[in-house]
């Protein structure tokens, strides 16, 4: 379908404040009477907090207070604690002191006497299930998020279910959660071959730019918060939450973010430590939070510690599969990775037959949140190098190894029988396979050049990519500007202002007479779903267009009241309604938003559609007589999961002596149905890859066992890459078919353009590296040296939180 | 990239704590009593305090001029002040980022003279008499788009655009002593400023725009 906006680059809005400097992230706000505060970290993975003598800090000159714990309501689990007696990993928040300066708070904070009383510790799951085995917190240590709401208890593993394990093998104990479909003891009797293989998966942190930093004041009874946060309407009755206040009590500014990825989703408890402290001390409270700060509180993705058996027929169709996860998922009830793993898994492979079986384990590591792809991105990285083993032990082509298995458009994938609204990850490897010449490029494999050898890679990954149900508004002035009002959050994909463009498509407006209305709460912004889970592009082009549907029709109904007729008797075009019989008949745009202000009722926002959330109606009241108001709850046809896909080959130089390697070529595609703006989807595809190669190759996340210390906490230690990581150029593509279930046929993709770049550089080196599989994640240098000379890797096989 | 300031004692991985004790020694005397006397900077970063006149560390602040963007700048500061911290408390200049504070990561790229240099690892005091440019320094006095920043918004150079300004103060400074860098160039001149959304090739896009157009 020809769009005039849809598919077009444009350039977003906000790119000239952040170029010059004048985009006003949370720490670049000033207020009149501003004091700071500074958190106070445990220093120690597990302890008891047994008693806090702020006196003689609290008697100092310029120190305004204290909060701890006692001062702050519990928050019911899956929320975290904004401030804990128990700390349960070196970094977590045990007080905040505020002051007249930072420097003061410091002073202030050597004033202050905290009695910790050490607990035992680990940061190895499977040390914390093997019989008599430390617990990472004092109500258990095992905790997740299940059918019936979050849990913690206590589970041991008999020796017996260790014995059973072979050397260097995941033992595999009572489970928490399982699944199955199919027969899986026939499924494997089907294969012509079964691998069975441990494997580990580092958890690694997120490490955005941004700091969390927060300001918070408090004016006539409302909050205040400029916080870092990749979403901007949906963490509103979070935060309220996590402060103690109604919704429409907090005024919500996040109209930039420096980086989420995952961990700034939705509101966290730290967020309203300055709102608590304002309050506390009558000030407005900056808390800036450091880069070791940013390290502990800002969360890291779950690692696995898992095993997998995968039987292939000869022509490498994959069989049956079962699947064991232990999540290592830091001190509370975490994320649910390890689930969305499996879940994964049976999409992308379609397994004939799948168990799935797997154990959250609690470990005094920093909370685990979603980072991009959560659980899809680590089991791509566990199972596209093992589909090359299957591929050189059966003889199949890599490539028709994986598009063999791959869903399509009828699968029904799970034990669920899940649908999908559409699926192309067969046409985006072959999409891949010909920009890259996978069929010249592949003849390649091993070739030496000195010490150096080629390796060539392919990979793919999956996320969900949408939901529905959300809330659009819109406002066509009686000026004749179009005013989109949008909740997406800035994370940085420009997907605010490519789903507003929905909004401007359907009432055929020129993009130059439109303004995205964003950032900040009180602009009257609809109820919108967060910024992750690769879901704006579907879930909000949908809104949009329901928004814009409703001002469409609003239109023709003045149109028809006051020219005559019925409102099927109009069309729009060029900002005007006009009868479609006869143009002469017609009013603009401009004309028809003062008609609806003099009607009033729904046409200016006086009365709203009842099934509205109360923050979508609360914007409408807000913006009621200024305008036609076109707003409406996205009730359009969803049926079946819209999936994001995508696929990926590398090409690289290994130096087996250093175990370095350089890029050579990366070809990253995309399956996300319709594009809405190119330019911003080749910037997720290639920045995407750059973090890939940081999952599957750099980065990383130590502790040290003895002390249960974080040894990797900055940029530099942890390996974020950079610059000369990564190729200079990369190309990128889209399969571009419209999916069925949304209006303009877009689906999100944020997520699987990290997993396929991760798989696809593991995939290369095992190539280089004659199929060598190291069967963990990330592959470093060491790695590959100790495997190329033979040595004994540094790393116990199944250690986690390791170099 | 040249860091003016940095204390290679300082290692990042294991900062002193109060006291003199390493963060290791410190944890091993907690294991030892069960009970801990806290120290405040234990977790913190290195940056100064904002909007501090004396402090129990010592230093009192003196008067000095600056020449920022062009401009003298009359301010307060203290010895230990670090640039970054100054321009973004006391001069309203907040279009330098600090991303790490501990010269990791080169979002507080501001140039002294030609240089680039991380602002967070720069004491004040030691750039008076030089000229001190910030991001807010790049537009013509009628307005414009410095050549940099143009070629940023053509090529949708930005993400979250956080590391941005530090990205375009290093591509402003390399086009200065290399008006025709390759791209390669230009990967090495950047090395210093990481990007966490990966924006880099879009980055290295806008750099060569800019030795096109300019």
């Amino acid at each position: 379908m020809a769009y005039d906006l849809i598919g077009k680059d444009f350039t977003p809005p906000d790119v000239v404040a952040k170029v010059t400097g004048k985009a006003k992230y949370s720490e670049d706000f000033r207020v009149e009477g501003m004091a700071f505060c500074r958190i106070y970290s445990s220093p120690m993975p597990h302890a008891n907090v047994k008693n806090i003598d702020a006196s003689e800090a609290l008697a100092m000159p310029g120190v305004l207070g204290i909060l701890t714990a006692d001062d702050l309501p519990p928050m019911p689990a899956p929320n975290r604690p904004i401030l804990t007696n128990e700390p349960r990993y070196a970094g977590e928040p045990i007080y905040v002191i505020a002051a007249e300066s930072e420097e003061l708070c410091m002073d202030a904070m050597e004033k202050v006497r905290v009695d910790l009383e050490p607990l035992d510790f680990t940061v190895d799951p499977l040390q914390s299930l093997y019989p008599g085995g430390p617990n990472a917190t004092n109500g258990g240590n095992v905790a997740g998020r299940g059918p019936e709401g979050a849990y913690v208890k206590e589970t041991k593993w008999s020796a017996r279910d260790f014995a059973a394990a072979g050397e260097g093998e995941l033992p595999m104990g009572p489970a928490e959660t399982e699944w199955a479909y199919g027969d899986l003891e026939a499924g494997f009797a089907d294969s012509d071959y079964v691998l069975d293989d441990t494997f580990i998966t580092q958890g690694l942190s997120h490490h955005c730019m941004e700091p969390r930093t927060a300001l918070a004041y408090w004016q006539n009874g409302k909050c205040f918060v400029h916080a870092s946060s990749q979403s901007q309407a949906f963490p509103v009755p979070f935060l309220a939450q996590y402060i103690g206040i109604e919704p429409q009590n907090l005024v919500f500014i996040a109209e930039y973010c420096g980086g989420g990825f995952g961990s700034k989703g939705t509101a966290y408890p730290e967020q309203a430590l300055p709102a608590h402290m304002s309050k506390k001390i009558n000030r407005p409270v900056m808390m800036r939070v450091t880069r070791v700060e940013e390290y502990n509180i800002g969360s890291a993705r779950p690692g696995f510690q898992g095993r997998i058996k995968m039987g292939f027929r000869k022509d490498g169709r994959v069989m049956a599969v079962d699947l064991y996860i232990v999540q290592e998922n830091g001190p509370d009830v975490g994320m649910n990775d390890y689930i969305s793993a499996a879940d994964a898994l049976a999409l992308v492979y379609t397994p004939e037959n799948m168990r799935f079986r797997g154990i959250p384990v609690a470990t005094n590591t920093p909370p685990r949140v979603p980072q991009r792809g959560p659980g899809q991105n680590q089991i791509a990285c566990v199972v596209e190098p093992l589909l090359d083993k299957a591929a050189a032990e059966l003889g199949v082509d890599r490539l028709d190894i994986r598009t063999i298995n791959t869903p399509n458009n009828g699968t029904l994938y799970g034990p669920n029988k899940g649908k999908v609204t559409s699926a192309y990850l067969k046409e985006s490897y072959e999409m891949g396979a010909e920009k890259f010449d996978w069929a010249r490029k592949k003849s390649r494999s091993g070739q030496r050049d000195g010490t150096k050898v080629r390796g060539i890679g392919l990979g793919s990954a999956y996320h969900s990519a949408g939901y529905y149900g959300f809330d659009g508004l819109v406002m066509i002035t009686p000026e004749g500007k179009l005013q989109i009002h949008t909740g997406v959050g800035n994370l940085g994909t420009y997907s605010h202002s490519s789903t507003s463009r929905v909004a401007a498509e359907v009432l055929k407006y020129d993009w130059d007479n439109c303004v995205i209305v964003r950032g900040d709460s009180r602009k009257h912004l609809p109820w919108n779903l967060a910024q992750f889970g690769s879901n704006t592009s579907y879930t909000m082009t949908r809104t949009n267009y329901v928004a814009a549907m409703d001002a469409v029709n609003k239109l023709k109904e003045i149109a028809a009241t006051d020219l005559g007729g019925s409102p099927d008797d109009y069309d729009i075009g060029d900002h005007t309604v006009f009868a479609t019989a006869d143009p002469s008949k017609s009013m603009t745009y401009a004309q028809a938003a003062q008609r609806a202000i003099e009607l009033g009722g729904k046409f200016s926002g006086q009365e709203a559609p009842e099934d509205l959330n109360p923050m979508t109606a609360g914007a409408v009241a807000g913006l009621a007589g200024q305008g036609l108001i076109g707003v409406a709850k996205d009730t359009l046809e969803s049926d079946g999961t819209p999936p994001a896909f995508a696929a990926a080959f590398m090409e690289i130089e290994l130096d087996l002596e250093t175990g370095k390697y350089e890029i050579l070529d990366y070809v990253g595609i995309a399956d996300c149905g319709t594009v809405l703006h190119p330019a911003g989807l080749d910037h997720q595809i290639k920045g995407g890859a750059v973090d890939g190669i940081g999952l599957g190759g750099y980065e990383r996340h130590v502790y040290d066992p003895q002390n249960g210390l974080p040894a990797a906490t900055g940029f530099n230690a942890s390996r974020v890459p950079t610059y000369l990581d990564v190729p200079s150029t990369m190309t990128t593509g889209a399969v571009g078919i419209a999916d069925p279930m949304n209006p303009v046929g877009a689906r999100g993709i944020g997520e699987p353009v990290q997993g396929c770049a991760a798989a696809a550089l593991l995939s290369a080196i095992s190539d280089a590296m004659g199929g060598h599989y190291f069967n963990r994640v990330p592959v470093m240098p060491d790695m590959i040296v100790n495997a190329v000379s033979g040595r004994e890797q540094s790393h116990g096989p199944l250690q986690v939180n390791t170099f | 990239m040249s860091v003016v300031t940095f204390d290679p004692e300082k290692d990042p991985a294991n900062p002193p704590v109060g006291g003199g004790l390493s963060r290791r020694e410190l944890i091993k005397s907690v294991i030892a009593t069960g009970a801990v006397v806290s120290a405040g900077s234990l977790l913190g970063g290195c940056g100064s305090g904002p909007g501090e006149t004396q402090t129990a560390v010592g230093g009192v602040e003196r008067l000095i001029s600056l020449n920022i963007n062009g401009k003298v700048r009359r301010v307060d500061v203290v010895p230990h002040e670090t640039l970054a911290m100054t321009l973004r408390y006391k001069l309203g200049l907040t279009g330098t980022k600090l991303g790490c504070d501990r010269g990791e990561c080169g979002a507080c790229t501001i140039l002294i003279d030609d240089t680039p240099i991380y602002s967070c690892s720069t004491l004040t005091h030691s750039v008076r008499g030089r000229a001190v440019t910030t991001v807010e320094g790049l537009q013509a006095a009628d307005g414009s788009l410095h050549p940099v920043q143009q070629a940023f918004v053509d090529e949708l150079g930005p993400q979250c655009g956080f590391c941005t300004p530090g990205q375009i103060m290093t591509s402003v400074a390399l086009l200065r002593a290399n008006p025709n860098p390759t791209r390669e160039d230009a990967r090495q001149a950047l090395a210093g400023n990481l990007c966490r959304c990966g924006a880099y090739d879009h980055y290295l896009n806008g750099v060569m725009r800019a030795a096109q157009e300019a």
